[in-house]
């Protein structure tokens, strides 16, 4: 029998809600569905508010009665928050978190680096936010609630009987235990995926030495909302030591562990207690009176399943890679891989697309945190250096950047980005030249303000986008665009048209958006002259092709394009 | 380079090497890496770090 514990987590800044199980008999009575999803976190709730936005229901199953103890994830980036635009908490976590674009690195009280993110006001959301992962969960609950997704909480899958082609589960309660079987499962249930585990899965990757306690403490600092990182203080040799401010007077303090020190002597009171208060006084806030609310300890790691798709058990989040905190790399990817997964998974469930659709899902989300694991491989050798020579090379770094600005380069903290899938299968093979960098195939679409004061991704809801620019509203070219929309929707396929002008014609409609201070051309083409005016854009926001016009050839490899995703009925 | 420049370069670098005592090889790195800033080319450097790592 699962009993999760009812009594609510202890926090003093945070109220735990114990959420209701399902007596026995409801959950016996429904034992199959098309999607489950194992866990309610951050990972496995964004998928299931994707798939419900594209008309799929899941189930998700969390063997806990509350969302998660501390406060984790606390860093969300600007590619984090558009898809959590896509799933609606945006705005929450805007309300309650703390902005910010800049990091610091300090050595022998100095200052030797400081990055600033650049501001755009093409951006809606900062560079990056802090809140604790307890606030973002419960919007995530929140929404799923509002979105009428089932969440079972105190489920525990206790086995997997079965994972090709349908799953078959054991689900453990508190009042017994009940057989459910799935189409699809969806393994989001953390980086010690119990599934995961069971299937004997193993990561390719690297798992460094050094380990660190995070700390959450209750303190009034007068200290800007950056990132601060210490290396090598007087009181931690050799080691290092960030801050991060979070909201509700909270500040996380992370700093590295001594070798051959255990995670239980490191959690000691007495521990915290003296390393909090030595790196108080070094930074000249000793004496500021502090309070502990969680503490944990991790190891940096940098490892990822080979392939995401296990039968048909999909890995998403920490269940498929262990990435390096350096850069924020943990839930930020985990949003990334959800987004992907979702609307894949959706067009399978609804049998507009073939299984091997989800196929392109492990090889652009495992090329990902192979990239990941490169960049994210520097910052963690910087970091805590994991032999002799590394360790030399960056003392000797950390020494020269006091006088030498060459060396302050190599503090670069490399942040969480969003991916191009560049060589995905799934992009348009023969496409317009022309387009910018960062308008490339496989490129999240860059973001604009337009005139109205929204934003081009705004606009990109889960679904195929066509985006069309032109600099005047022409009614012969929207009837063609309108047509072919209809003859996909007769095939079943569903694309919604968002067209751009760059000013109003003669025949202006209140709901069209305008870019009068040419914006797309700025973003999207390499020469303001010409470049394509057609986009198509994945219900993940990635570009799959571009066209220098909405003619016969554009509208015939749309066709195809998402004619592949598509079987026909 | 000359002889006698780099007879002055090496009695420079064996006192200094010495005056570092315990912290003579994070002083070698950081040369390694000034050095290397100043030479600026990459694969120059790359194959002078492969010869001195021959011959130890």
């Amino acid at each position: 029998m699962h009993q999760p514990t009812d009594t609510p987590r202890p926090s003093i800044y945070y109220k735990y809600k114990v959420y209701p199980c399902q007596p026995i008999q409801q959950l016996r009575s429904q034992t199959r569905k098309k999607v489950a999803i194992a866990g309610a976190g951050p990972a496995g709730m964004t998928a299931a508010l994707i798939m419900k936005r594209m008309g799929v229901d899941s189930v998700i199953l969390e063997s806990e009665r509350q969302v998660s103890q501390g406060s984790r994830a606390i860093v969300f980036t600007r590619r984090s928050m558009e898809i959590l635009q896509q799933v609606g908490v945006a705005h929450k976590v805007m309300e309650s978190g703390l902005p910010w674009n800049a990091g610091n690195s300090f050595y022998r009280g100095k200052r030797v680096f400081r990055m600033e993110a650049p501001l755009s006001e093409h951006d809606r959301f900062p560079a990056l936010i802090n809140l604790q992962q307890q606030y973002l969960e419960e919007y995530l609950v929140d929404a799923c609630i509002d979105a009428g997704i089932e969440i079972r909480w105190g489920n525990k899958i206790t086995d997997i009987l079965e994972h090709d082609p349908v799953v078959k589960m054991r689900v453990d309660t508190a009042e017994g235990e009940y057989d459910f079987e799935v189409d699809w499962l969806i393994a989001a249930d953390g980086a010690r995926s119990n599934i995961r585990q069971k299937y004997g899965l193993m990561m390719e990757g690297d798992s460094y030495e050094g380990r660190f306690v995070i700390a959450d403490i209750k303190i009034d600092l007068d200290l800007p909302t950056e990132r601060l990182a210490f290396f090598d203080p007087s009181w931690n040799p050799g080691n290092t030591v960030l801050m991060h401010r979070e909201p509700h007077g909270i500040w996380r303090i992370d700093y590295q562990l001594p070798p051959g020190e255990t995670p239980e002597q490191a959690l000691s009171p007495a521990s915290l207690e003296q390393r909090i208060n030595a790196q108080l006084e070094m930074i000249g806030k000793g004496g500021i009176p502090w309070e502990m609310d969680w503490s944990s300890v991790y190891s940096a790691r940098a490892m990822t399943l080979p392939e995401y798709c296990h039968g048909h058990i999909l890995f998403t989040g920490d269940a498929a890679h262990m990435l390096p905190i350096f850069g924020v790399r943990g839930a930020n990817t985990a949003f990334q891989d959800s987004q992907n997964l979702a609307w894949k998974l959706a067009l399978v469930c609804q049998k507009k697309a073939p299984v091997d659709l989800l196929e392109t899902y492990s090889k652009e989300r495992v090329g990902a945190a192979r990239e990941i694991i490169q960049e994210g491989g520097r910052s963690t050798r910087f970091m805590t250096p994991p032999s002799h020579g590394f360790k030399l090379l960056r003392n000797a770094t950390l020494s020269l950047a006091l006088q030498h600005e060459f060396v302050r380069p190599l503090f670069h903290w490399r942040t969480s980005r969003a991916h191009t899938y560049a060589d995905s299968t799934l992009n348009v093979a023969h496409h317009a030249s022309g387009s910018s960098a960062e308008a490339r195939v496989g490129a999240v679409m860059p973001n604009i303000k337009l005139d109205n004061g929204s934003y081009l991704l705004d606009h990109l809801s889960p679904a195929f986008h066509l985006i069309v620019y032109s600099d005047f509203y022409d009614s012969t070219e929207m009837e063609r665009m309108e047509t072919f929309q209809a003859e996909l929707k007769e095939q079943n396929i569903a694309l919604d048209i968002l067209a751009i002008y760059g000013q109003p014609g003669a025949c202006a409609k209140p709901s069209q958006l305008y870019d009068s201070e040419n914006h797309f051309k700025q973003f999207m083409w390499e020469s303001l002259d010409h470049g394509p005016r057609v986009f198509l854009v994945r219900p993940d926001q990635h570009i799959a092709g571009c066209w220098t016009q909405p003619d016969r050839n554009c509208f015939a490899q749309v066709q195809s394009a998402t004619g592949a995703f598509f079987i026909l009925q | 380079m000359q002889v006698q420049d780099l007879e002055i370069i090496y009695d420079e670098l064996a006192r200094e090497i010495d005056r570092a005592g315990e912290k003579s090889e994070l002083f070698l790195a950081k040369l390694s890496l000034l050095l290397a800033n100043e030479l600026g080319e990459k694969s120059l450097v790359l194959e002078l770090i492969k010869s001195s790592s021959q011959d130890l």
